[in-house]
């Protein structure tokens, strides 16, 4: 009770400081207000001729109007729209009646009778296509008035029969945007009867202006996109405008169709010119299909883009899309995609060296060649051989969503997307890769199949071979062959690009395990062991040997009579492997050999058991914490060290968990720090005898801050409860920096200043967190805002004795966990910092260095990533990758491919320079305090100015030493 | 009724020499105009004498169109020019007229030099020759003179191939020479918009071939030279010196690049390296891709294919050999191809058609001794390999073609006659149009039914649609009054007021009047006065009006009422009306009868037929 008399006390007793704060910008708004629209009031005015009062116009639609003032604005427009004898300048007051009504929280129904009425009395039909352009405006932002909505469609279905293309544009495009289903509205001369908005629209399929032909489309599926349900009858006027002459009417008769085809794909559609009937899904299909070969190349884009829609239609339609039949002076020859096919299921392979091998055959009866292919057939034949890469890469991703849901389908187009693989452009090439991938679950590779796929292998393309070795990955292959041969492949690339040693590990690694079997036969090749002689042990280092072994144990994983054809050194060579690349080599069960490794048991073991106990663990831990009251309790540190030992081992244990871990560890690292500096004796000493005290705890507060920072910018999946949370510490470590300022130095200016700042950030605190106060009771900042009104008057010394108090009464803050929380990280690929050899140039000059790193759970790393070199001599660069350099192989993962220019003045000899990835950050852009979108209404003054934002960069990957040598420039 | 004549001079049912002459409105267009590779005699060019016995073909020819640079379709250019005399403008696009004197100053001297033939055109008539040559744009409209115009479409096949569409008035013919409707390396697919010509001349080369995907063919190719490669042999592939040779370059050259291959390529000079000069210049004709990285770099540019010289037949290590002549039957490619016939790692892939008894010819037909001149025998141990390259559409381009001009008459020439035989009858059955095959010196005739324009004055117009309807319905047509007058040439369509005035004609009312006979005993002034509130009643919405002098007046027409001289019981009626509004009248005099009927009911059937009679006579 005590507590909230004081409050009250304390509010009336703030009023009297803060009235003069709000009072002057809310006047400044207000004088503003009247002179707009009084300003535009004497401009028309004054305006003698229509191009003055058309400048006036067009000067005044560069500045926004508040929301309050439009509607006087809008009155003196129209009171010069009537007297506006000019076309133009009605023109633009019609345009800006539009524009006005758009206004935020402006409510545009009062100007609704008004721009009718204009309507009524115009005769110019672009400004009456304008005035219905601003009709459509304002019924758009009017969505709840059904009653405002029936008139707009009268209005709109009165003027249909305008004679100018635009206003019966505008007409069917408010009809399209504000008709509505079960009104039906308009009278068909007199007497005959009421008539739907669907039926009148479609009347406009048969307009003799291609642009409006194309309106009436777009307003039906305007209204199928608000839910309408488009009549089946629509579906054959449709189909006509699929042959209509102008390119647009015919790419929105495509979606047109395609919308009925989704509506309807069971119904029944009989042939024309035969008795027969099929289902609508498929009569659909076969049209577009047919667009595909169309002459214009967006339609052709815009139907193959439709076809991977479609699932529902039959398999039988559907594997005639990739049907070409082909022949030779009438006679039947079979594709070369038979033929590899057949050569390979007759057990023979590769001939095609004789000429004439693909001679024709069978003779062909002319009457059964059907040339132009009705329905669905070879369209994806065509699309895939499209002149336009757009039009290539529309049919791949179209065959791509078909074969998901198809496996026939996707066993019958795989042929044609291994061809794809040789496109001109790379970007079809890699998205073909990618579809493929997609695919691979229904899929097995024929040997030619690999065999072509393979030799995208040398390509000098790296975004290529990775696409692929990521493909190969999730590849399943048929024979042993297939395995040797893609083995040797990899092997090849890997000698060409040696660069590309992770990606082709990890590749076989996948090879491995998926095909054990396949792989048993080939182990003494692999291993080159011999039955009875001794072979030489290969080199350990050479990454081709090493690539060998992780395709062997991979596939020994699950094959247990494999490390039988082991030799000695082979298990001398896993031991070495197992510690050296954990990642690549599994845990194996090998004779005579003890399990040593615990910690393989629990990656072998049910793996989400462990996650939970892990997850309980951290629990536990983080509730132990959570018992120390007070941060004076005696053993309350050695807890905290104990647990931060605790959950940086699990985060090292369970990958899963690392970054919940870290994170947990970094926070109760920042709260032991704050502990210690409270703790010191500092406190009770006098002011000169605790200079060297007052150093440390200058550095832990410094520290709190820089962790904090880690803390908002490093993890990922953070909520905005955590976020308060790490902002609260922070506010602890300022509050601690500001105490040891006012004990440090005497100048009362300094102090004065800091106090303001730290006020201003615990209001800013309060602003950004008014959510999450209630979570932090008897906190830090709980008891500060208790006190605020006091705070802010005091004077400084008061306050620091408030702050002092305050900071070492309150307790720890408990550390909620959310869901998933991931810790940004960054590994350095290359350079790999182990070369010997001096990258060696001339001073002065630039020498490029190639990074290559990837980036994980980085959000937009476009913008934060950047790459820091140091030199020996202290400087350092900071140097910011181009956007294109970064790419994006996985989901929360991306790669940065770059290149660094560095530079200095002549060195006597070689020296390290160090290159390491910095992930900028800026306090002002948090991630919960997205500024949100101004409109009009807002200006950019009203806001309260941002408080200094803190920019730093955090470094977030390890350290990568090259040894450069600047030579001397030679005279 | 207008016709169009197209008479085939070359190509006709025969592939070579293509020389097409077309008659369209009075205007005489030679289309193409080449040489056939088959005959050494006058055979080998078209018969000239066709058009004109004696005297120069400039008065008989308004244009002549050349498609692209080969010279099936270009070699006989200089010969009619110069040697027979034509003045008249030639139309070609940039590239072929850059490219074109170049083989025609080859094939010249092949003929002249090489086989020592006289009577030749020389290269001064070349060059007199280009001079009247006129270059055309894509999608340019070129005015020919105030009738005629042409306009080129993109076509494939080689670099500056064109189709054209020739108009004049509102006939059209389109003719394509050859074409590609599957792109390919460094050219895009042909393109025509929907211009539904009269007749739509198209080649048919493959008339009865459907292709495999060239992405097969493409891949075949590249990797049978790779693996040759690898293994460390030679390729040699003889090719001809334009078309496709670049075709292959580029295919060779971009797979080098990508699979970042060191092994040379060798292109043998020559012509080629002028020609190529002109493929980096003629960027725009090339393929989306070329089209869009030549700023960063110039496809055409080859950075691993180099010059060829002689001395490199011998140097060790792998490579690739581009040599002409493309049939190995002369010439460097045969010399390179005698040096490494004997190595089983080496291999030779043939892009192309081979003629009977050529090296390639035998080689491909897997004879592994050749007989060289001298007796001597060469052993022909390396690969041969044989790989189609070719540019001209298949049967389902041409058909899609078709389906893109949408013609009203189809007719095939380059092609053999039984292949156009089968694929005359699927267009036949498809598009449900005429398609014609005239073989050489043979006219085809077809008669159109062109629309004639006719000027209408702006107000008839206006007044028309003021009448009836909201809006002309585009897909019916209507009916209007007017006057149409044909003067000087030209056709108006005026109101008929204009149309007198402007003639100065003065204005004849025509009336048609009509007595009908009926018993009433009434006088004259009630009859009238019973008929007029009787029509009242009857029409409503009409203007009816009494007049004081006697008469009734429904609209225009005049009824009167005047009782016969004998018989004061008997009334006759005098309707009269004037020419425009005739059929209202028929309803009148109906009703007038009927009213009789009315009055009188012992009225007489003869009348009643007489009125009857009368009626339809106005009519």
């Amino acid at each position: 009770m005590a507590a909230h008399l004081k409050k009250r006390v304390y509010e009336e007793f703030s009023k009297v400081v803060q009235i003069p704060h709000e009072e002057t910008p809310a006047k400044k708004l207000r004088l503003s207000k009247p002179s707009k629209s009084a300003a535009l009031h004497i401009d028309l005015c004054k305006a003698t001729n229509s191009t003055d009062a058309l400048q006036y116009l067009l000067q005044f639609a560069r500045k926004p109007v508040e929301a309050e003032s439009v509607e006087g604005v809008v009155r003196i427009l129209l009171e010069h729209y009537y007297k506006e004898t000019d076309n133009s300048v009605r023109l633009k007051i019609a345009s800006l009646l539009g524009l006005l009504s758009k206004t935020q929280g402006f409510s545009p129904d009062c100007i609704v009778d008004d721009a009718i009425n204009t309507l009524s009395n115009e005769k110019s039909h672009q400004v009456l296509a304008q005035l219905l352009d601003t009709l459509l405006v304002i019924g758009t932002q009017l969505p709840e008035s059904p009653a405002l909505r029936l008139r707009l469609v009268e209005v709109a279905y009165k003027h249909l029969s305008d004679t100018y293309f635009g206003v019966r544009n505008k007409c069917l495009q408010l009809l399209g945007c504000l008709g509505m289903v079960d009104a039906p509205l308009g009278k068909e001369n007199e007497g005959a009867g009421l008539r739907d908005v669907q039926s009148i629209i479609s009347d406009y399929f048969g307009d003799q202006d291609p642009r409006v032909r194309t309106a009436a489309l777009k307003a039906m599926l305007q209204l199928h996109e608000r839910g309408m349900k488009i009549h089946q009858i629509i579906y054959d006027q449709a189909c006509r405008l699929l042959t209509d002459d102008y390119e647009q009417v015919r790419s929105a008769a495509v979606q047109m169709v395609w919308v009925l085809s989704q509506l309807y794909p069971e119904s029944i559609v009989p042939i024309p010119s035969s008795n027969e009937e099929i289902r609508l899904v498929d009569d659909a299909f076969g049209k577009i299909s047919h667009m595909v070969s169309d002459g214009s190349w967006m339609v052709r884009v815009q139907a193959a883009k439709t076809l991977g829609s479609m699932l529902q239609v039959s398999p039988h339609f559907l594997e005639q899309t990739l049907d070409k039949k082909l022949m030779s002076d009438l006679r039947r020859k079979r594709t070369a995609h038979e033929r590899a096919k057949e050569l390979f299921a007759s057990g023979e392979f590769s001939s095609g060296r004789k000429w004439a091998d693909d001679a024709p055959k069978e003779k062909l009866d002319t009457n059964t060649v059907n040339l132009i292919a009705s329905g669905a057939c070879g369209a994806f034949v065509h699309g895939l051989e499209d002149e336009m890469f757009e039009v290539r890469i529309a049919a791949v991703e179209a065959l791509c969503q078909l074969a998901r849901s198809s496996p026939s389908f996707a066993e019958k187009c795989l042929d044609f997307l291994v061809d794809m693989f040789n496109d001109e452009i790379e970007e079809v090439r890699l998205q073909s890769i990618h579809v493929l991938r997609e695919i691979s679950t229904h899929i097995t590779l024929r040997e030619d199949q690999l065999d072509t796929v393979l030799a995208v292998l040398e390509d000098s393309s790296r975004d290529i071979r990775e696409a692929l070795h990521e493909l190969l990955c999730y590849t399943n292959v048929s024979t042993k062959e297939c395995i040797q041969l893609a083995l040797l492949e990899l092997l090849k690339n890997l000698n060409k690009y040696p660069t590309d040693r992770n990606s082709v590990w990890k590749c076989l690694k996948f090879l491995g395990s998926r095909h054990p079997t396949l792989v048993l036969p080939l182990v003494p090749e692999l291993l080159s062991t011999h039955p009875y002689f001794d072979t030489p042990e290969p080199d350990m280092d050479d990454p081709a040997y090493i690539a060998v072994l992780v395709l062997v144990f991979n596939a020994a994983k699950s094959c247990p009579t494999m490390p039988a054809l082991f030799s000695d050194h082979t298990f001398r060579h896993y031991a070495y492997l197992r510690d050296s690349l954990s990642h690549l080599v599994p845990p194996l069960r090998l004779p005579g050999r003890k399990q040593v490794y615990g910690l393989d048991s629990v990656d072998s073991g049910p793996g989400s058991g462990s996650v939970e106990s892990a997850q309980l663990f951290l629990q536990q831990s983080l509730n132990r914490v959570s018992t120390i009251q007070n941060l004076e309790a005696p053993g309350a540190q050695d807890l905290l060290d104990l647990t931060i030992r605790d959950l940086l081992r699990l985060g090292e244990l369970q990958t899963e968990l690392a970054g919940a871990a870290d994170f947990c560890a970094t926070y109760l690292r920042c709260q032991l720090l704050l502990m210690k500096a409270l703790q010191e004796k500092l406190w009770n000493m006098a002011v000169p005898l605790c200079l060297k005290q007052n150093v440390t705890a200058t550095a832990a507060a410094q520290q709190i801050l820089e962790e904090t920072y880690k803390l908002e910018f490093l993890y990922s999946g953070l909520e905005s409860r955590q976020v308060a949370t790490i902002h609260h510490v922070r506010l602890q470590a300022k509050a601690l920096q500001l105490v040891l300022t006012a004990r440090t130095r005497q100048g009362l200016d300094l102090l004065i200043s800091s106090c303001e700042k730290f006020l201003q950030d615990v209001e800013s605190f309060q602003r950004l967190f008014l959510t999450e106060l209630p979570h932090l009771q008897d906190s830090f900042v709980d008891k500060l805002l208790e006190l605020m009104p006091r705070l802010s008057s005091c004077k400084p010394v008061e306050l620091v004795k408030i702050l002092q108090t305050t900071l070492r009464q309150s307790g720890l803050l408990q550390l909620r966990l959310p869901e998933q929380i991931h810790r940004a990280t960054a590994t350095i690929i290359e350079p790999t910092g182990e070369s010997d050899n001096p990258l060696r140039f001339t001073s002065g000059l630039v020498v490029a260095l190639d990074i290559d790193a990837t980036l994980e759970h980085v959000q937009d790393p476009q913008n934060t990533v950047k790459v820091q070199v140091l030199y020996p001599d202290g400087q350092s660069h900071v140097i910011h990758p181009k956007p294109g350099d970064f790419r994006k192989p996985g989901p929360h993962r991306h790669r940065l491919i770059t290149q660094v220019y560095l530079s200095h003045t002549a060195w006597t000899e070689p020296s390290q320079i160090e290159v390491r990835l910095l992930l900028a950050y800026s306090s002002s852009s948090t991630s919960l305090t997205s500024p949100s979108k101004l409109g009009w209404s807002e200006n950019l003054e009203s806001l309260p100015p941002a408080e200094a934002a803190v920019e730093g960069t955090i470094p977030f990957s390890k350290a990568v030493k090259v040894f450069i040598m600047p030579k001397p420039a030679r005279r | 009724m207008p016709e169009i004549k197209v008479t085939p001079l070359g190509a006709g049912q025969d592939v070579g020499r293509s020389c097409i002459l077309v008659s369209i409105g009075g205007k005489n267009i030679m289309l193409d105009c080449g040489m056939h590779m088959g005959y050494n005699d006058d055979r080998r060019f078209p018969d000239f004498s066709y058009i004109t016995q004696n005297g120069r073909l400039t008065d008989f020819l308004d244009c002549v169109i050349i498609s692209h640079f080969h010279l099936d379709h270009c070699g006989a250019l200089p010969y009619m020019s110069e040697m027979v005399g034509y003045d008249g403008p030639i139309y070609m696009t940039h590239p072929t007229k850059a490219i074109c004197p170049i083989l025609l100053e080859d094939f010249r001297k092949i003929t002249v030099d090489k086989k020592g033939e006289t009577n030749f055109f020389t290269s001064q008539m070349i060059k007199d020759c280009m001079k009247k040559v006129i270059p055309l744009n894509l999608h340019q409209t070129v005015q020919v003179d105030d009738e005629l115009e042409i306009k080129a479409y993109y076509a494939g096949h080689v670099l500056g191939a064109a189709m054209v569409h020739i108009k004049v008035g509102s006939e059209s013919v389109v003719y394509t020479g050859d074409y590609n409707m599957t792109p390919d390396r460094h050219l895009g697919a042909a393109w025509i918009d929907k211009c539904r010509p009269d007749i739509l001349i198209s080649e048919s080369t493959y008339a009865t071939t459907i292709r495999d995907s060239k992405r097969c063919r493409e891949r075949d190719f590249l990797k049978k030279v790779h693996e040759s490669i690898e293994r460390g042999g030679k390729v040699l592939i003889p090719v001809f010196a334009l078309g496709r040779a670049q075709e292959l370059c580029i295919l060779l050259e971009t797979f080098w690049e990508r699979m970042n291959l060191k092994a040379p390529i060798y292109f043998s000079t020559g012509l080629t390296e002028k020609a190529n000069h002109y493929y980096k210049l003629f960027i725009t004709w090339t393929n989306q891709k070329i089209r869009k990285t030549f700023v960063q770099r110039n496809m055409f540019e080859f950075k691993h294919i180099k010059a060829f010289d002689r001395s490199y037949a011998d140097n060790p290590g792998p490579m690739v050999v581009f040599a002409t002549p493309g049939m190995l039957h002369a010439g460097q490619s045969l010399q390179i191809f005698k040096k490494w016939a004997g190595n089983e790692k080496n291999m030779v892939i043939m892009p192309g058609y081979c003629v009977q008894g050529t090296i390639g010819h035998k080689i491909l037909n897997g004879q592994r001794k050749l007989e060289m001149e001298g007796r001597a025998t060469l052993d022909v141990k390396l690969q041969v390999e044989y790989m189609s390259f070719s540019a001209h559409a298949d049967a389902k381009g041409i058909m899609q073609l078709i389906r893109m001009a949408e013609p009203r008459n189809m007719l095939l020439v380059h092609g053999e006659a039984v292949k156009m035989e089968f694929l005359k009858g699927k267009i036949e059955q498809e598009f449900s149009i005429d398609c014609y095959m005239p073989a050489n010196g043979e006219t085809t005739t077809v008669t159109t039914n062109p629309s004639v324009p006719v000027d209408i004055s702006l107000n008839l117009l206006k007044r028309e649609m003021a009448l009836g309807g909201p809006l002309p319905d585009p897909k019916k047509p209507r009916t209007m009054h007017g006057t149409l007058i044909m003067k000087e040439n030209s056709l108006k369509l005026v109101s008929s007021e204009q149309a007198l005035k402007e003639l100065g004609l003065n204005e004849h009312q025509l009336r048609f009047t009509c007595h009908v006979q009926l018993q009433d005993p009434h006088s004259d002034a009630d009859t009238l006065h019973r008929i007029y509130t009787h029509l009242k009643s009857v029409l409503k919405g009409y203007t009816i009006q009494h007049l004081p002098d006697g008469t009734v007046i429904v609209e225009s027409i005049v009824i009167k009422v005047s009782s016969s001289a004998e018989d004061s019981n008997t009334k006759v009626l005098l309707l009269s009306w004037s020419y425009q509004v005739k059929t209202w009248t028929l309803f009148l005099e109906r009703f007038v009868i009927i009213y009789s009927f009315k009055c009188s009911e012992q009225q007489q059937d003869r009348e009643l037929i007489d009125i009857q009679w009368g009626g339809k006579k106005i009519h």
